[in-house]
């Protein structure tokens, strides 16, 4: 036992008392996980000592009929030789639909297209993108408990800006059967300038340009002491670096006088001659020309390639991350000088053409100190440390906004708007609609978001009915629809008729065809938890749970106990008490009704918690202002 | 401090429409800075689900005095003259000739400098009547016949709002074209 403990300024003087909680970027070509340690918010490597596991994940059958699986650089270096089976830029199908990727045919892929989201035909099984992304988080946690010998507390796992509502469910769900606790959704651009400390004193309008592999952001933060306001949000989930890639290799096929066209190439082929273009781009970033050789099945290709025609090859896409640049500011009303700093994120802005031309277009040199791969995780991991409440002195407070506009069909295929993107969130919007029938006793609501005035170009994100509405005439009824966004822009959407209170709701599980149980299956199948027996998983995750309810007790009383009178703290007490009884002893059913008992026994106290916060916030104001 | 109270009270700030925009977003990130979910996040579900109810409410109180013309229609709204009344919703005919003057002009509008003329023209009657509406609904609480008063100015203001939005399309287009 340690005599003597030193601690350095704002950390935890116990170690106990310090809670494990990680930032994930989970991208689209590579994901890393971060957490803050001695201070600062640094990259887990894994055994190898390596930052970034590929976001790649292979399938296989052993003898007995069993699923292997390789996730990171194993599965990508069997990419070539196994494309069917190995799922690499899982991220682009995630919430996707078959007809949404407008490049499947260049993808080796056997697509299955099921309701609400695509998946992808393996030899073990058909695999969904929220299966695949969930083995990359999971291998992710597993470092990340590997290195801190510790169970994590939760995580925060980045999401593109522009991402809708079913991809960010698809991420959560992914999160969830990988058994993180999500602490939150954060924008990937928000956690960029997170990183780079933007939040320290950094006072204007800065915009982050992320340019992945498979998706690009433009965001425009307003920071000011600590707040970030996301003012505007654009960018294009289906264009990327990838894309580069794709028009190298078709160059590239072009330059060696082959006939053939990307599309008609065997899934092997493509693979190939996709990984030869990505390393060519990249070596290009530091070399003016390249030699770009790849084996295919008619023959070697072998031609040359400078930086001035990549330049020139990557133009027409980097134009068109610059429209979206444009659409953005002229969204917020802002002109490019009055962007006070540009932050680039990425792998895909370490390509000169890329710098020079966002340089050109704000007339200022980006800010590209930090490593671009790194970025967001690192950002992410200063968020997660802060939610999990390490950094007690803390004021980061992110105020975010909603990317997409949310709607529900009408009359004609037309949309009505409900809650019109950029809206800061959490927000809450209500809409009166009526019957358009006599004795009309039902009411569909489809719920979709998008930009577009027609229903077929929204995304659709759910539908369902109000039933036993009283008969009534035409127009009587007054059917309220009520929609719910939460802080990580995740929505739930109510409808009740006014007059006879029936009622009718459904938290917005996008229509992926996957049901809670179709989940929990996946997860007994598992392969989170492969060793380790469910009932035991269960307990301690119960465990946590109510250690978890506990702590946040123990820390509110101590910090307003004298809100409560004396039975009312007695109260609470006894139920704390009952926690730790069953807790030792085992009984699942038992430890989850009596956190439960506790949580509902502190519902007022939390109420009252909150009257006092406004209110010392109020006091605060009006003492500014003398 | 309640919930349900109305959106000054809420945010701590005079019920008046002379409110700067840096006034409504010190009151509205200090009000966040205690109720957003975020600073939840290691408590239970009862303080999250609190925190929620909270934050969306900040947020909507934000949204409509941070925008003028919905905090004039809430403020007639406040003082008993609310904007969309059933009654009284007939335009004065001296307006409703000059909108359609301006539609002409944008039909019949050429070239971009056209449509910004008229689009200063606008903007121009617009800051006017805001300014009108800052006379009454300034300071003191207003009166009820003030408040009709401003009502009227802020149906006005809508009519113009939705013609600018148009304007700007066009600007838009023509600022398209003068790029390709």
């Amino acid at each position: 036992m340690a005599l003597l403990q030193i601690s350095e300024p704002g950390q935890s003087p116990d170690p106990h008392q310090r809670r494990i909680a990680v930032g994930i970027d989970l991208g689209t070509t590579h994901s890393l996980v971060a957490a803050v340690r001695n201070g600062a918010a640094e990259c887990l490597p894994d055994e190898q000592g390596r930052v970034i596991l590929p976001s790649a994940v292979r399938y296989q059958l052993d003898e007995q009929g069993r699923t292997r699986r390789q996730i990171g650089f194993d599965a990508l270096h069997a990419q070539a030789e196994d494309p069917l089976n190995t799922v690499v830029s899982v991220k682009r199908f995630m919430g996707r639909r078959l007809a949404d990727l407008p490049d499947a045919g260049k993808l080796p892929y056997e697509f299955v297209d099921q309701p609400g989201m695509v998946a992808v035909q393996t030899v073990a099984g058909v695999k969904s993108p929220i299966e695949v992304s969930a083995e990359i988080l999971a291998s992710l946690r597993q470092r990340a408990e590997d290195t801190f010998n510790d169970d994590l507390f939760g995580a925060v796992i980045t999401v593109p800006a522009y991402f809708d509502d079913a991809q960010r469910q698809a991420t959560k769900d992914a999160a969830q059967m990988a058994g993180l606790n999500v602490l939150r959704l954060l924008n990937e651009p928000t956690a960029a300038a997170i990183a780079y400390g933007l939040d320290n004193g950094s006072e204007g309008l800065y915009a982050i340009y992320d340019l992945g592999g498979g998706t690009f952001d433009i965001s425009l933060l307003q920071l000011s002491r600590g707040v970030f306001e996301v003012v505007a949000t654009g960018g294009d989930s289906a264009l990327g670096g990838d894309d580069i890639d794709h028009v190298l290799a078709d160059a590239a096929l072009a330059d060696a006088r082959i006939d053939t066209p990307m599309q008609a190439l065997s899934p092997h082929d493509k693979r190939a001659l996709l990984v030869a273009a990505r390393r060519a781009k990249e070596k290009l970033s530091t070399d003016g020309s390249v030699h770009l050789a790849c084996a295919l099945s008619g023959g070697m290709l072998s031609v040359t390639v400078t930086r001035e025609r990549l330049t020139e090859l990557a133009k027409p896409l980097i134009d068109k991350t610059l429209a979206a640049v444009k659409r953005v500011l002229r969204d917020a009303k802002v002109k490019p000088d009055e962007v006070k700093g540009v932050v680039m994120v990425g792998g895909s802005t370490r390509t000169p053409a890329v710098r020079d031309a966002v340089g050109a277009f704000f007339g200022q040199a980006p800010l590209t100190d930090l490593n671009p791969d790194e970025v967001v995780a690192l950002g992410a991991a200063i968020q997660a440390n802060q939610l999990a409440g390490n950094n007690v002195q803390g004021e980061l407070l992110l105020l975010d906004v909603l990317p997409l506009s949310l709607g529900l069909e009408t009359m004609g295929g037309l949309v009505e708007r409900i809650i019109p993107r950029n809206t800061p969130i959490p927000s809450a919007r209500a809409q009166d609609f009526t019957t358009f029938k006599d004795g009309q006793t039902a009411l569909a609501v489809h719920v979709v978001q998008g930009e577009r005035e027609q229903v077929e170009h929204c995304r659709s994100l759910a539908r369902f009915e109000l039933r036993g509405i009283p008969p009534m005439a035409a127009g009587a009824a007054r059917i309220r629809v009520s929609f719910q966004v939460d802080a990580d822009g995740l929505l739930s959407v109510s409808a009740k008729e006014q007059l006879s209170g029936v009622e009718a709701s459904v938290v917005v599980k996008p229509s992926y065809g996957l049901s809670d149980e179709q989940v929990a299956h996946m997860l007994r199948e598992g392969f989170t938890t492969a060793a380790e027996d469910m009932k035991d998983r269960a307990l301690r995750e119960a465990r946590v749970e109510a250690e978890r309810m506990l702590e946040a007790t123990r820390t509110a009383l101590a910090a307003d106990g004298d809100l409560l009178s004396a039975e009312q703290r007695t109260e609470i007490e006894q139920l704390m008490t009952q926690i730790g009884q069953r807790c030792d002893r085992g009984d699942l059913v038992a430890l989850e009704a009596a956190t439960k008992a506790l949580a509902d026994g502190t519902e007022f106290f939390a109420a009252e918690r909150m009257n006092r916060g406004i209110r010392q916030a109020l006091a605060g104001r009006s003492l500014d202002q003398i | 401090m309640n919930i349900d109270a109305d959106d000054f009270t809420l945010l701590g700030l005079p019920r008046t429409f002379e409110l700067t925009r840096a006034q409504l977003d010190a009151a509205w990130k200090a009000l966040q800075a205690r109720v957003h979910p975020d600073r939840f996040a290691a408590e239970g579900g009862a303080s999250q689900r609190l925190a929620m109810q909270w934050a969306v409410r900040v947020n909507e109180a934000h949204q409509r005095l941070k925008d003028p013309l919905t905090r004039a229609a809430y403020l007639c709204e406040l003082a008993g003259a609310p904007v969309v009344a059933h009654d009284n919703t007939a335009m004065p005919s001296e307006f409703l000739m000059q909108q359609m003057m301006w539609r002409e002009a944008l039909e019949e509008a050429g070239t971009a400098a056209q449509v910004q003329a008229l689009s200063d023209e606008v903007t121009a009657q617009r800051q006017a009547r805001l300014a009108r509406i800052s006379d009454l609904l300034g300071a003191d609480a207003a009166s009820l016949e003030r408040a009709a008063e401003a009502a009227q100015e802020v149906r006005a203001l809508m009519f113009i709002d939705r013609l600018l939005e148009e304007v700007d399309t066009r600007l838009q287009r023509h600022e398209d074209e003068d790029g390709a």
